[in-house]
């Protein structure tokens, strides 16, 4: 290990410091409900489930659409784990059915399980699936993601799912608070440190000899075969890692959220994430992440007042109504898709010495066009 | 058994309308996949717009100016579309065709959400097609008699054109064959164009069908009868078009009957609908598992 | 003593095609081996047969006395044709071993039409084939408590680098290399698996002919170096004849000659083959 990559590694990690503790500050300083910390809650909450869905789509190759199956089965799994027995008991949530649970756990065990028990079915499900031909992948795995949907909104499932009815009254994010005792945990912090380790996981998966064999199998399924790589537990293994990760976003979906209905987990949910993907750059986990808070900061906050009736200080009520937003997000996404395919970072990384080169670059153009 | 048979016609019924509207979708999902490899996820919402059209010209022409219009803006649509997003894309690897299919799906949904205000739009009725017959004592629309039919003349009329011109001739070389057939000296990019012409106006004529069975459109009203129609063409063997028409008729027939558990297979219960849904991907799953080339498709087998 | 690699009675058929006739043949520790033949003679399939990519209609193959395939997992071909033994193996089980147990095995192999992996670079080509032999899970690899098992196979590939002189190339982008580096570079790719057995698939198409003459000592030097044998597919007769021990001759699928270099050289059937005077006749 030489001493610049150290000095490199060190500077990192000042950096990440630095982001946790100014969300820390935001968090005690700003009001609950304020723009800012409603953002940078989701946008930390898409960055793990945009990371999990690049894991498998641009680091196995594998073409997979459903991460918001996946991120269903964890959150239902959370919210029926964390609420307390009582309301399970009492008419509040289970109006029609009579909860078949009756026990409930913290918020650690809550989210380790939803991870797992979207992880369970990952590896059912993998065990058929897996073996398609990529495009084939992509419809099963769209497939098997309604067919959750359908199965969690089945009245027979009633007495643990609550049927199509929402589930609330679980341990949501204003609820958490820091182990063994009473004080509340700073509500956006918990997402990053939830989000964050879980990332660094991913990352380090991927910087590991299995996710070299992943990559392997993206460029090139045969050799990698020929060198050993047992193709069917490698796959396996990268699909079920993504889903446990979609699994606890789901989960801090959940808490995010205060009640959770599987109605809002459809296709079109996956499509977004993908698009998430893409816009980062396939194969690049800081572009997931960068892609990921610039979508939501954008949707949730500057493209608003498309929907509103005013933008950047123009008055069209006619124009910028209902949808307006999702219908410029989806030209600017297909401007993406066609023109700049690599999206924000291609398959690279966020690095220090890249930043400074393109800050070079920049400082460069713009000495010579003042010049010239 | 023609006791039960006369209980439970309006299931068998609808069952095979609704299979005859799959069909048709299920016709362009497999003819593109066939030449391009690819799944057109929009193709289902190009249905969904067909029938938006349809609700926005009839409120002001009548019905034999509105129809046409609705195939020739349907036609309109799957062209340029395949002008716009995929034909950039052709020598690009094939996830990016496959998302940029997404984004347009994704696209579509937004601008009909938009167009729409979210809410649901009254399908006009359409004189003839609309109207209500009594079948053995089962009430049914006429709409459902026509379906298989209609459907049936289509594919006739397709298949014909498949195996007969010149045209289709080309087609059937590209999909065999993409690199060899351009060599050959066929136009590729107008055979392309033709296909989702075909599959957009056969998709049109699905959408007249379908929606007046339904009475309703929503921005996300196609996504679930195209992934259906998708599953359909899977089933039948991706490809082949009598595949697709086999398939949607059983996926339409299954799905009713699964619909109609409570009566049919005498469980209570009143979650056979959303079920139903479940239904048709647990069954791709299990095609694919067993037989993933379908009824009629054919092995493709990878040079190392 | 059994033979490192046997063929007995290989039959692989393709629809109506049948690429690969009743093949028999056998690989003893140490040799070189070479398998010719003109274009399309399957040669490339028996290679496949042997690596599990397909798997052969008929016959079976023993890698050191042990069956590794035999007969085909479905059955269905051995109706219509089966090869002249198909009732000899109908009966077998089957065994049907993906590629990455092949080469688990110790049979490691290139490609005829470089595969090396796109996106990584020479460095990472290598340290990816190390992950075969690594005493690691996917927990201790995850969370670096493995990190001593990760650091050996850093510091082989290194050394297997230098050794293969292909150390200044580390970290260019595999498919940035020129052509025979590429080659090169598949073979300590694969020699990066620790393999008993080589199966080289035309290591010197594509090559000059100063390159081919290295090539040949090359390979010389590699099966002394990590005491290996070699089974390669060739088309330069200069290369195959020198450095093979013993040589097969595919045409139309069907063994035609087996011998040295001497013999083959000599042998009619072989001289027909390569000229088709047999088919014009």
């Amino acid at each position: 290990m030489d001493s610049a990559y150290r000095k490199r590694l060190i500077a990192i990690w000042i950096g990440i410091a630095a982001v946790y503790l100014a969300v820390l500050l935001l968090d005690m300083t700003l009001r609950p409900t304020s723009m800012l910390l409603t953002v940078l809650k989701k946008g930390a909450i898409y960055s793990l489930v945009a990371v999990s869905m690049n894991l498998l789509n641009g680091f196995t190759g594998l073409f997979s659409l459903g991460q918001a199956g996946f991120m269903l089965i964890g959150a239902y799994t959370y919210a029926i784990l964390t609420m307390p027995g009582d309301v399970k008991t009492s008419e509040s949530v289970y109006k029609y059915y009579e909860c078949f649970i009756t026990f409930d756990t913290g918020v650690f065990i809550g989210l380790v399980a939803a991870g797992l028990m979207a992880a369970l079915f990952a590896f059912l499900i993998g065990w058929p699936v897996l073996r398609l031909k990529s495009d084939y992948l992509a419809i099963a795995t769209l497939g098997f993601a309604e067919i959750i949907r359908a199965i969690f909104q089945w009245d027979v499932l009633g007495p643990v799912t609550n049927g199509a009815n929402l589930l609330r009254s679980y341990i949501d994010l204003t609820r958490v608070t820091l182990p063994f005792t009473d004080i509340p945990f700073p509500p956006t912090l918990f997402v990053f440190m939830v989000s964050g380790i879980c990332i660094l996981i991913i990352v380090l998966l991927i910087n590991s000899s299995y996710g070299r064999a992943f990559k392997a199998i993206r460029d090139d399924e045969t050799a990698a075969e020929a060198m050993g790589i047992n193709l069917f537990r490698s796959k396996e293994l990268s699909f079920v890692i993504s889903s446990f990760f979609a699994g606890i976003s789901g989960a801090l979906l959940a808490m995010f959220q205060y009640t959770v209905q599987a109605q809002q987990f459809k296709s079109m949910m996956t499509y977004e994430i993908l698009l998430i993907v893409v816009i980062g750059g396939i194969g690049s986990i800081s572009g997931s992440c960068i892609a990921s808070f610039l979508y939501i900061t954008l949707s949730e906050w500057w493209l608003r007042g498309l929907d509103m009736g005013t933008f950047l200080g123009i008055s069209a009520p006619s124009l910028f109504r209902s949808g307006f937003r999702k219908l410029v997000f989806s030209v600017i996404i297909m401007v993406i898709v066609l023109f700049f395919s690599r999206g924000i970072m291609g398959d690279k990384e966020l690095s220090i010495p890249r930043m400074r080169a393109a800050f070079a670059r920049a400082a460069k153009r713009m000495r010579k066009e003042a010049a010239g | 058994m023609a006791g039960f048979f006369h209980d439970n016609l309006s299931y068998f019924l609808s069952g095979i309308s609704v299979g005859g509207q799959y069909a048709l979708i299920a016709i362009g999902y497999t003819m593109v996949y066939g030449i391009l490899r690819l799944i057109n996820f929009a193709h289902g919402d190009v249905f969904m717009i067909a029938g938006l059209v349809m609700v926005y010209l009839s409120a002001s022409l009548p019905f034999t100016l509105s129809i046409p219009l609705v195939i020739i803006a349907t036609v309109l649509l799957g062209f340029v579309i395949e002008r716009v997003a995929y034909r950039p894309l052709r020598s690009a690897p094939r996830m990016s065709v496959m998302i940029s299919a997404i984004g347009v799906s994704y696209l579509l949904q937004n601008a009909a959400l938009y167009f729409t205000g979210g809410l649901a739009k009254v399908y006009p009725s359409i004189p003839g097609l609309s109207d209500t017959v009594v079948i053995w004592d089962a009430t049914t629309k006429i709409v459902t008699l026509v379906t298989p039919f209609l459907t049936i003349a289509l594919v006739a009329v397709l298949t014909l054109l498949i195996k007969h011109t010149k045209i289709g001739m080309a087609m059937r070389a590209v999909s065999r064959d993409f690199e060899t057939s351009q060599l050959m000296g066929i136009r590729i990019n107008s055979v392309i164009s033709i296909t989702f012409v075909i599959g957009s106006l056969l998709a049109a004529v699905a959408s007249l069908l379908y929606f007046t069975n339904y009475a309703s459109v929503t921005p996300v009203s196609g996504s679930m009868p195209g992934l259906k129609a998708f599953v359909a063409a899977v089933f039948g063997g991706i490809g082949s078009i009598p595949g697709a028409v086999i398939g949607g008729f059983i996926i339409g027939i299954c799905e009713n009957i699964i619909r109609g558990g409570a009566s049919i297979f005498g469980i209570p219960g009143t979650g056979w609908t959303t079920f139903s849904d479940a239904f048709t991907f647990a069954f791709l799953i299990v095609i694919l598992v067993v037989k993933p080339t379908g009824l009629f498709g054919e092995k493709a087998v990878d040079k190392v | 003593m059994n033979s490192m690699l046997e063929l007995r009675n290989v039959t692989m058929q393709f629809g109506g095609v049948v690429a690969v006739n009743d093949f028999s043949m056998h690989i003893e520790e140490g040799e070189i081996v070479a398998l010719i033949g003109p274009n399309g003679a399957g040669k490339t399939t028996a290679f496949n047969c042997i690596t599990g990519v397909y798997e052969p209609t008929n016959g079976e193959i023993l890698y050191r006395g042990r069956t590794i395939a035999v007969n085909h997992p479905r059955g269905r071909m051995k109706r219509i044709y089966g090869g002249l033994h198909g009732d000899m193996y109908a009966s077998r089980r089957v065994l049907n071993p993906t590629p990455d147990e092949i080469t688990r095995l110790g049979i490691a192999r290139t490609f005829q039409n470089i595969r090396l992996f796109r996106s990584m670079t020479v460095y990472e080509n290598v340290l990816t084939a190390m992950h075969l032999r690594a005493r690691q899970n996917a927990l201790s690899a995850v969370f670096r408590i493995s990190w001593k098992e990760e650091q050996r196979m850093r510091e082989d590939t290194e050394r297997l680098l230098k050794e293969q002189d292909l150390y200044q190339y580390r970290d260019e982008k595999a498919t940035s290399l020129p052509y025979g580096k590429q080659r090169r570079l598949e073979i300590a790719r694969a020699l990066a698996t620790e393999p008993e057995l080589l199966l080289l698939d035309e290591p010197a198409a594509g090559m000059n002919p100063q390159e081919t003459k290295e090539l040949s000592a090359f390979i010389r030097e590699i099966k002394e170096r990590y005491s290996l044998s070699v089974f390669m597919i060739e088309h330069h007769m200069d290369l195959v004849m020198d450095i093979s021990d013993r040589i097969y001759v595919l045409d139309f699928g069907s063994p035609i000659a087996e011998g040295s270099p001497a013999e083959i050289q000599r042998n009619q059937r072989v001289i027909d083959a390569y000229l088709g005077v047999s088919e014009d006749v």
